[in-house]
């Protein structure tokens, strides 16, 4: 493998447990930080919207929610492929971590779209492509778990996993361009436009603001469950039995 | 990296493009039926179903809109700059059913060929203001929509 020695250490499940209890607190502080923030000028600072008044300010949730969503799928199925070609045991724990945090992740972006879409659309529920699209991925999520936990076997049950994962991933491009693609209820891209975005700065601020501490959430909740998953995979290896003994 | 791991990566790869192309072809096949709504020219040229339920998509025409007395009742024109269709809803709209919005409705053609709709669905644009800036915006142009009272 290629850097051989250096990248497998940074890999190795002990170093991964030090490093990442170093970073938690730092990122916690951050993370609620970016919150503090994000709340204020989304909800106090931003002004309401022309159209919908002050039912827009949902977005501050739902937009960070459905980005989120997808990233964490990304990653579900990045890991998948890393433990499908190089059998990495950090590898295997990510992707047994990141998706019940995307299946939540989705779960929030369709219910926080439902309660905005009742009063602004005058439904719930619409089935247009994006939306469709957005459930299918909720139940990729779920499948995955499913077939994690119908495995007894851990590191079969990430081969089996990182299949599906990898397989689902067709869905992700169709999420993002599906408002593009077909005439959907659903809105266009507003931020991601190549010319400039269709959002006051005035609103984008606090949306970008609160997109960071999501993200922070993810990360901390990603590396809290990673680990979690190492010490149940490890429990049998010296380094796990060392930190057992170490604690009083 | 040795030969068996390459290996596990062209089967990777060969799945994830399979999957891919079987996904692009089965949404081209369906393309029809992913379609929300159709446009009042789609309607008129006769490319929407009859006899069925289908949707029709547009923008509501400035001044189109008439309440019938007994409050429920309302008739109004969508249009998507081209062509212009007269709708019939009895029913409660949604908050953002406005003269120059997008609007999604469902329902069918009655023989006099306006479209009766059960259903109003509002569409919005991806376009977020205060409404100050909306106000400068109209005076810069006058077919911008009308700001929320």
């Amino acid at each position: 493998m290629f850097a051989g020695n250096a990248l497998a250490s940074l890999l190795a499940p002990p170093r991964f447990y030090r490093f990442s209890g170093v970073v938690l607190p730092w990122l916690s502080v951050l993370c609620a930080a970016l919150f503090a923030l994000g709340l204020y000028s989304g909800l106090v600072l931003a002004p309401p919207d022309y159209q919908q008044g002050d039912s827009y300010r949902i977005m501050f949730v739902h937009v960070p929610a459905a980005w989120l969503s997808m990233f964490a799928y990304l990653i579900l199925a990045g890991a998948g492929f890393m433990a499908l070609v190089w059998r990495i045991k950090l590898a295997e724990a990510v992707a047994a971590g990141v998706a019940p945090i995307g299946a939540s992740f989705t779960l929030l972006a369709l219910v926080t779209g439902a309660l905005w879409g009742k009063p602004m659309w005058g439904a719930w529920w619409v089935w247009d492509a994006r939306l469709t699209a957005e459930l299918i991925l909720l139940f990729l999520y779920l499948g995955y778990i499913g077939l994690q936990s119908a495995i007894a076997d851990t590191r079969q049950a990430a081969r089996a996993g990182a299949v599906l994962a990898l397989v689902g991933v067709v869905n992700i491009p169709i999420i993002h361009y599906s408002v593009i693609w077909w005439s959907t209820l659903h809105q266009g891209p507003t931020v991601s436009k190549l010319d400039a975005p269709s959002i006051h700065a005035s609103m984008l601020a606090p949306l970008l603001l609160m997109s960071a501490a999501f993200l922070l959430v993810f990360v901390i909740a990603l590396l809290l469950r990673t680990r979690a998953e190492l010490l149940a995979r490890e429990r049998r290896s010296a380094w796990v039995q060392a930190l057992l003994e170490g604690a009083p | 990296m040795n030969a068996k791991r390459r290996r596990r990566v062209v089967a990777v790869a060969i799945v994830v493009l399979g999957v891919g192309i079987a996904t692009a072809l089965a949404l081209r096949a369906f393309q029809e039926n992913l379609l929300f709504f159709f446009s009042p020219s789609e309607v008129l040229a006769g490319k929407a179903p009859s006899g069925r339920e289908f949707r029709l998509g547009g923008l509501v025409e400035r001044g189109s809109v008439v309440r019938e007395a007994d409050g429920l009742t309302v008739r109004f024109r969508v249009t998507d700059l081209g062509q212009t269709l007269n709708v019939h809803y009895r029913g409660i709209l949604p908050d953002l059913f406005r003269e120059g919005q997008g609007v999604v409705t469902r329902g069918r053609l009655n023989d006099a060929g306006a479209f009766v709709a059960s259903e109003v669905l509002a569409k919005h644009d991806e376009n977020y203001m205060p409404p100050e800036v909306a106000g400068s915006l109209k005076t810069a142009q006058s077919n911008t929509p009308r700001p929320a009272p």
